[in-house]
């Protein structure tokens, strides 16, 4: 301390200098580990993979039944280790999610910053803020007990609608509570504070002018929310359902506690069970005894990975493409 | 040593005479017929302490310290077991439930001085054993339960092989279905789908389970394509909802109206759920408790290494759905101290420590197959030479 105050300007300025290079080095392999981390997640995941991969052929997987207690060790055809139903689940429980949330997220963000008083905006936010914070746990838990019941009747009622050509595919019952749509509810509460609180970012950018130019020509609050707010926002809109998405279609503990962990086949329709590709991981990877069972569940982890990235890469050119065309 | 010997084989044989000249003491639905009163056992502490002497000594210059691994299923009384032997040899036991698996895996590396499995060794993964043969100790015993959650229906219903197959099957769907009502004469059964729980997991209770119905349900069997595919730790459930472990199992069935499930005995009366009967091989509807689980494995015929089903017993009293826990040792130790320790502790548990399974619901191994086990011990050897006198 002493040191430094009795050191010339010059000193001074060099140490600057120094630590200065440091900061950026530090930086730098902080940035590049990053990357290291991913690729190394990613090259482990497909090594660990490999043998299932290598024995059955990395198409075979492209189908929808599996039944680990058929692997034998000799035998590849046909691969008892189909993983379409994960890859299905994890995408409809998922939908089903942004469905109920994205609606709901945009309703809750443009209330806490157009409409709602003044007063109630920073205990509001912090509410919604403090959603994400419940362990996924908690979530399953909840929906264990709480959910499950209250859908119940809900479900039982929908079974009737299975009448309906075509879309009726998505209501079969017999419904026992634990399903996609259990599932997919409560991602959809989990998802909700990721993406009310980009909304609420992005909608709080809407020039004042603009909105009070809105009023000033006569519009009704909803109006002003579509002239002034809405339209310049709709690529955040997306941007943050697509990282709510990628919330969901990772999201483990919460999913099997609800979904009914049926891994055989894809199941018929939202009211029945089915499982995800981490759901399948969490359930079998104990006790992952058969022959190439537990290589066969590192072939659905590294699709896990892969489903995420395409997700992810999708997601930023919509979002590129979008702000480009209201720019 | 001697007198302590003679005062509990007194107390058994009139423990024993006492039970079979009392009749029924069960609440479960008082049935007319011969048969089923033949099942009624339960109620009776007679199984519960066999009182088995210690029929090794306590072998001096042991290791303080074991370590095993292995099967959830025999966790509860493995807690039992290792505090109350430390208390008596001195001995701290640890025990990691890691799952039968991950015990298997464990032992074949020989990184832990016993391994504990739900079901035996496959004969690759025996082959693939680094410290040569392993043994085959059957531990203590356990039932796996048909539990259900039906509004409006009493504990005690009554099951045969065949139906639980057909349920688990998908074949029968409802709770009304004639064969139930058949097996069920005077329980109104409501017309409410059964929504079938199971394991998501692969699991020793999954095994114990799908093999009573393998050999009682050729509609299962058919189904699954196979007697090789319709039982295992894994199966390829045709229908149902996955929960992970017992407490999964045992979670969907409490949230789920009109559910059939299968649990350890011990978690069902932990959580509190129905659970039913089931028709033995003598055709009498047994109710799970200590004394019909270990009636379960009496009469069963056993290979020399004991790596046989044990459900399906021909003992009147017998619940057909048992299974139990091998502890997994290497025949050949080199190791003086660890060897001495390992005999100790197995000796002492096929003893003192079977009168203690039935404080957490477990039974205790019938003389046959307790001997048989004890057998399994005298086998174990150091550089060659037997341990035990």
């Amino acid at each position: 301390m002493v040191q430094t105050l009795t050191a010339t300007p010059g000193q001074a300025l060099s140490v600057g200098r120094f630590s200065d290079g440091l900061f950026r080095r530090l930086m730098a392999t902080a940035a590049v580990s990053v990357i290291a981390v991913l690729a190394a997640t990613a090259i482990f995941l497909l090594v660990k993979a490999w043998p299932s991969l290598s024995h059955y052929g990395t198409l075979s997987f492209f189908h929808a039944r599996w039944a680990p207690s058929e692997a034998t060790e000799t035998s590849s055809k046909p691969n008892p280790y189909g993983i379409l139903q994960f890859i299905y689940g994890t995408v409809v429980t998922s939908l089903v999610a942004m469905v109920i949330a994205v609606p709901v997220a945009i309703a809750v963000a443009l209330y806490i910053t157009n409409l709602s008083p003044a007063l109630l905006r920073g205990p509001f936010s912090s509410l919604v803020d403090l959603l994400a914070a419940i362990p996924s746990v908690v979530y399953g838990f909840w929906g264990v007990f709480a959910l499950i019941p209250v859908l119940g009747p809900i479900g039982r009622e929908l079974t009737s609608l299975s009448g309906i050509p075509v879309l009726g595919w998505l209501f079969q019952g017999p419904f026992f509570g634990y399903s996609i749509l259990a599932a997919g509810v409560v991602l959809a509460i989990m998802v909700l504070p990721i993406i009310t609180a980009i909304c609420r970012e992005v909608f709080d950018t809407a020039p004042v002018a603009e909105k009070e130019a809105a009023f000033a020509i006569g519009a009704t609050e909803w109006e002003m929310l579509r002239i002034a707010v809405l339209p310049r926002s709709r690529s955040g809109i997306v941007g943050a359902s697509i990282l709510g998405l990628g919330r969901a279609f990772g999201e483990t503990i919460a999913v099997t506690m609800l979904i009914g962990n049926n891994v055989l086949t894809i199941p018929h329709g939202l009211l029945r069970a089915g499982s995800t590709m981490p759901s399948v991981i969490a359930n079998e990877f104990t006790e992952a005894n058969q022959p190439f069972h537990l290589t066969s569940l590192f072939v659905v982890a590294f699709g896990l990975l892969l489903l995420s990235l395409l997700v992810n890469v999708i997601g930023k050119r919509i979002v590129g493409r979008v702000s480009e065309h209201i720019a | 040593m001697f007198r302590k010997t003679t005062i509990t084989a007194v107390v058994a044989v009139v423990a024993a005479s006492w039970a079979t000249a009392c009749g029924s003491t069960s609440n479960i639905g008082a049935s007319d017929t011969q048969a089923a009163q033949a099942g009624q056992i339960c109620g009776q502490q007679a199984a519960a302490k066999p009182g088995y002497p210690r029929a090794i000594p306590k072998i001096d210059g042991g290791a303080k310290t074991l370590s095993g691994a292995g099967s959830t299923f025999v966790a509860p009384v493995m807690s039992v077991w290792t505090k109350n032997y430390s208390q008596t040899d001195g001995v701290q036991v640890a025990y990691q439930s890691i799952g039968s698996g991950g015990g298997v895996q464990q032992v074949i590396a020989g990184t832990v001085d016993f391994g504990a499995s739900d079901t035996p060794m496959k004969d690759s993964e025996l082959a693939a054993a680094k410290f040569g043969p392993l043994l085959h100790i059957p531990l203590t015993l356990g039932a796996v339960v048909p539990t259900y959650n039906v509004k409006g229906v009493a504990t005690g219903l009554k099951f045969d092989g065949d139906t639980l197959g057909k349920m688990f099957a998908g074949k029968i769907t409802t709770w009304n279905d004639p064969a139930l009502v058949a097996l069920n004469p005077g329980t109104t059964l409501p017309d409410r789908p059964i929504a079938v729980a199971h394991r998501s997991d692969g699991s020793g209770t999954t095994a114990v389970w799908t093999d009573f119905l393998t050999k009682e349900s050729p509609a299962w069997v058919q189904t699954l394509g196979g007697p090789d595919k319709s039982f295992g730790k894994d199966i390829a459930w045709p229908v149902g909802i996955g929960g992970k472990g017992n407490e999964g199992v045992s979670g969907v069935i409490n949230q789920t109206d009109g559910s059939i499930g299968y649990v350890e005995l011990a978690y069902a009366l932990a959580q509190n759920l129905n659970y039913g009967q089931v028709k033995n091989k003598a055709g009498n509807f047994i109710q799970p408790c200590v004394a019909t689980i270990t009636a379960g494995t009496q009469g069963i015929a056993y290979p020399p290494d004991l790596r046989g089903s044990l459900t399906d017993g021909p003992d009147p009293n017998a619940y057909p759905i048992t299974g139990t826990t091998y502890g997994l040792v290497y025949q050949n130790q080199t190791n003086t101290a660890k060897a001495k320790a390992l005999v100790n502790f197995l000796s002492w548990a096929l003893s003192t420590g079977q009168d203690e399974a039935a404080s957490v619901n477990y039974a205790p191994m019938g003389k046959d197959l307790q001997s048989l086990s004890l057998g399994q011990v005298r086998k174990i050897t150091l550089n060659g030479t037997p341990i035990a006198p």
